[in-house]
């Protein structure tokens, strides 16, 4: 007979010799994605030699490190105090108002979510615009943010057929969280608009816009507006980081 | 002071070990798929290990060199660079080699690895990004202008000409070929799937198919059984993750894979191993074996003596008799 037990959480899982996993769950959850990147910010601040990245996602904490300076159960000896001793995480994040143009030419999939969610196109940009957000994780693109949480409205499943080409800027939402497209990819999100910033540009001094713990409030736009911001990015005279939000 | 790009081969990009702490901001990793390679080569030519070389997948670049002199050396293959268009002749991967202003060679088609590199000594004068000159084509980043090479590109070079000193050679090749199984540990998501599976994957050789890049490399063998479905919640990736989707057909992540994804990832290669991974070529076969996180450590100490001990081990090698050149500089003319 076997039993079934419940994993517990904290975990440590494998993954190689060349990093270690912190595992909170298996679920999206803000509170556990908040967790990790307090663990995060904790294991960072240690500075532990070897340790090459930290990367936190919404559910786990991969540590990268170099196992010809650290093996595997020293590391684990150093962040296992931490695990139970986590600090509120130090607000020395950014907050960017982030305009974004919700009309037609730039939202391809607006009106099947206004019609799967029984909401009008205005109404849809109204909670898209509503809160202040926060950015999870950073994956899968580089420059690529997870944001959330969004109105219950968003709480959608992908697309059955995803996409071949997303183009960059384009904005996009499902299970309740939402993205920015940083470079032509393919993808299973629903689009809904598209901002003139670059969350990534290779070009620029710092190519990458923000970072995991970030906040980002959205503000809708009409075409011309876009233009203009477009221009004024591409001159230098928008400043797109603001220091309240709302 | 460059190497002119007469034909450009297939997919040759600037690679070195790769920008491995920028993964927090979804910058994936990159650098040579087999780094044990481009620190011979590296080696070879006089250069530190980490400096950036041209990696070359399945079609080898045809090459000018515009600078005075230019030592090179290829490895992770023994094909042969053919000289042409100047002096010609053949001279033998794995070893160094200088070259004189207007020479072309030819690296041809790259049929025993799945990936070769040529050092050239003092490396290239191309700009760090997150501080590697590695190219990721999918987001331009790195390498020269964050693609591969074209025809017509001139790749500046840090030299203009080479340091006097004798060339050098592998003499011990099989040690750079390293054999057996190909090393494991299981996790991060072995639960995800059936018991008689995990038993499969072990006792079963898998086949390396065509769909293998700078990403990944899909294996074709028994298919994976996953026991609690193949979507998960994205997590961390590592270089060497065994990543298993709806098909059941394992791929095992390279340099250029993401760094979060939602498939559950059975085992992961150990990093000794990664290199091996790297030269792997469609047709290939390989058999997995279980090992634990000491055997690992252990397995990659004795990788990195393995890669010194060809270094320490490198020989004097006859310079190549560059007929034209010498003529040019008049200094065989007192035999005459």
């Amino acid at each position: 007979m076997s039993l079934e037990i419940a994993p517990t959480y904290p975990a440590f899982l494998s993954a190689g010799d060349t990093a270690l996993v912190v595992q909170y769950g298996e679920v999206v959850d803000v509170s556990i994605n908040r967790t990790v990147r307090q663990l995060a910010f904790a294991v960072r601040k240690l500075n532990i030699k070897g340790v090459v990245d930290i990367v936190p996602t919404m559910r786990s904490l991969m540590i990268h490190y170099d196992p010809l300076f650290l093996s595997k159960s020293a590391l684990i000896e150093v962040v296992t105090p931490l695990l139970s001793n986590l600090e509120e995480l130090e607000e020395n994040n950014k907050n960017w108002l982030i305009p974004v143009c919700y009309e037609d030419e730039f939202a391809p999939d607006i009106n099947d979510v206004s019609k799967v969610t029984n909401t009008t196109i205005d109404e849809i940009v109204r909670q898209h615009t509503l809160l202040e957000l926060e950015v999870f994780m950073m994956g899968f693109l580089p420059g690529f943010p997870y944001v959330g949480l969004l109105p219950e409205v968003f709480d959608l499943p992908r697309r059955i057929e995803p996409r071949v080409h997303i183009p960059p800027r384009s904005i996009s939402v499902a299970a309740r969280q939402t993205t920015i497209y940083t470079i032509n990819s393919p993808g299973g999100w629903h689009l809904i608009g598209r901002t003139p910033v670059d969350f990534y540009d290779a070009n620029r001094d710092e190519p990458i816009l923000v970072r995991a713990g970030d906040r980002i409030k959205f503000q809708a736009i009409a075409k011309s507006e876009f233009i203009e911001i477009e221009a004024d990015i591409k001159a230098g005279a928008f400043n797109l980081e603001v220091k309240e939000l709302l | 002071m460059s190497v002119r790009v007469v034909d450009p081969g297939f997919n040759v990009t600037v690679q070195d070990l790769g920008r491995p702490s920028f993964q927090h901001l979804g910058v994936p990793v990159s650098g040579a798929v087999s780094p044990a390679a481009l620190k011979i080569g590296n080696a070879l030519v006089g250069n530190d290990q980490n400096m950036a070389c041209l990696e070359i997948r399945l079609i080898g670049p045809t090459m000018e060199v515009l600078c005075d002199a230019a030592r090179l050396a290829l490895t992770g293959t023994n094909i042969e660079i053919e000289l042409i268009g100047g002096s010609r002749g053949f001279q033998p991967a794995n070893q160094s080699l200088v070259l004189r202003r207007g020479q072309k060679f030819k690296i041809g088609t790259i049929s025993d690895s799945g990936s070769a590199y040529l050092a050239i000594e003092g490396g290239f004068r191309l700009p760090q990004v997150y501080g590697s000159l590695s190219t990721y084509v999918r987001a331009n980043i790195g390498g020269f202008l964050g693609r591969a090479l074209i025809e017509g590109d001139e790749i500046p070079l840090n030299k203009n000409d080479v340091e006097d000193r004798s060339e050098l050679r592998v003499s011990n090749l099989e040690a750079t070929e390293e054999k057996g199984p190909i090393r494991i540990i299981f996790g991060p998501q072995k639960d995800f799937f059936k018991e008689e599976s995990i038993q499969e994957f072990l006792g079963s050789p898998y086949s390396i198919t065509r769909e293998a890049d700078r990403m990944g490399i899909r294996l074709d063998g028994p298919v994976l059984k996953h026991e609690r479905g193949y979507n998960i919640v994205s997590d961390g990736i590592v270089t060497g993750a065994i990543q298993v989707p709806g098909t059941g057909q394992p791929i095992v992540l390279l340099a250029d894979h993401q760094t979060t994804g939602g498939y559950p990832k059975m085992a992961t290669v150990i990093s000794a191993d990664i290199s091996r991974m790297g030269r792997l070529k469609p047709g290939d076969t390989i058999q997995f074996l279980e090992v634990t996180a000491s055997e690992a450590e252990e397995a990659r100490f004795e990788h990195e003596k393995n890669i010194a001990s060809v270094i320490s081990g490198f020989v004097k090698a006859d310079p190549w008799l560059d007929e034209r050149a010498l003529y040019t500089e008049n200094l065989i003319s007192g035999f005459l």
